[in-house]
């Protein structure tokens, strides 16, 4: 990239809108962005979905120790990484905004939260569906089943806090300071079951070997987890166009956008 | 193909509990989570134009 003056930059940016990206982070921009990307991610996380749930329980074969019972993993899996990796977005969309003061990544971080909350109460609701066949209990306190369930108290900290402070942007700097806090708790999660002696089984895949369950088992486990991943990004993107809207209700630009449509498009 | 039948399937080798009931709460949940986000864009989006049709009665 070669040095040029201030002027040619607004030239460049102005014939290109395409390399503008910060106006991606005015809301308003974001909005119409955001209804456009949701068919696409809504419609790929639906297809990814049946064709997990094709190999998981139609092609994958009974599990030689486990049965069928085995076959919560294919949500069981997903979910729970979902439920980790949402947390680090949120805390991730939250500390941007903090620092750079931006609204709109302090509102991806909150729209982020329902549906990780979501995924990690299925991550343990199915836990415990699959922990009563094998362990022969619902629930027992090991660190794994402790700390996840910490995961839920956090998300649900973190929206009920900014549920109780009406101006938003405090909302959005407290919110932010307790999901950067509870980060702490994703690492202790993920190496529970190395750090402690756990009765939840440790990983069956890792970066560093290849998976130790059947390849079939894994690509239904994947197919689902990409699934869930979609889906996320779906549900954020349409709880942040609620949300844009909820907060910026009295700007100009929403009453022309949504008014001037009668409610009923946009 | 793992199943000889229909009944085979819906059976999940004698647990049919843990298994169905796994997946039924949690597509259950997701399609309750739909529904809400639905709902909360419209009637964020139905206040809005409500409250503009006041400012343009207010303003004639």
């Amino acid at each position: 990239m070669t040095r040029h003056s201030n002027a040619d930059d607004k030239a460049t940016a102005s014939m290109n809108p395409g390399l503008h990206w910060f106006r991606f982070a005015a809301p308003q921009t974001f909005y119409v962005l955001a209804g456009r990307l949701v068919p696409w991610f809504g419609w790929l996380a639906a297809l990814l979905c049946v064709a997990g749930l094709y190999v998981g329980l139609f092609l994958a074969p009974t599990d030689a120790q486990q049965g069928d019972a085995y076959r919560i993993i294919y949500i069981h899996v997903a979910a729970a990484w979902m439920s980790m990796f949402l947390y680090l977005v949120m805390a991730g969309w939250a500390a941007v905004g903090l620092v750079l003061n931006t609204r709109l990544s302090s509102m991806m971080a909150t729209a982020l939260a329902p549906t990780g909350a979501m995924f990690t109460f299925i991550a343990l609701w199915t836990g415990a569906l699959w922990g009563k066949p094998t362990w022969g209990a619902w629930w027992v306190w090991d660190a794994r089943l402790t700390s996840e369930l910490i995961l839920l108290f956090l998300y649900f900290g973190f929206m009920a806090l900014q549920a109780a402070i009406d101006d938003p942007r405090r909302a959005d700097r407290a919110g932010a300071i307790l999901a950067l806090v509870g980060v702490i708790n994703v690492p202790i999660i993920y190496y529970s079951v190395q750090w402690w002696n756990t009765l939840h089984q440790g990983s069956s895949i890792s970066m560093k070997s290849a998976p130790s369950m059947a390849m079939i088992m894994f690509v239904g486990m994947i197919l689902m987890a990409l699934s869930f991943w979609m889906y996320s990004i779906a549900m954020a993107l349409v709880r942040v166009r609620a949300i844009i809207l909820e907060r910026e209700r009295n700007t100009d630009w929403v009453a022309e956008f949504v008014g001037g449509k009668t409610g009923a498009a946009a | 193909m793992n199943w000889a039948s229909w009944s085979d399937f819906f059976a999940m080798g004698g647990y049919a509990t843990y298994v169905w009931g796994s997946y039924a709460v949690t597509f259950v949940i997701i399609a309750a989570e739909i529904v809400l986000v639905r709902r909360r864009g419209r009637s964020a989006r139905d206040k809005i134009a409500r409250s503009a049709n006041r400012n343009v009665k207010r303003s004639t």
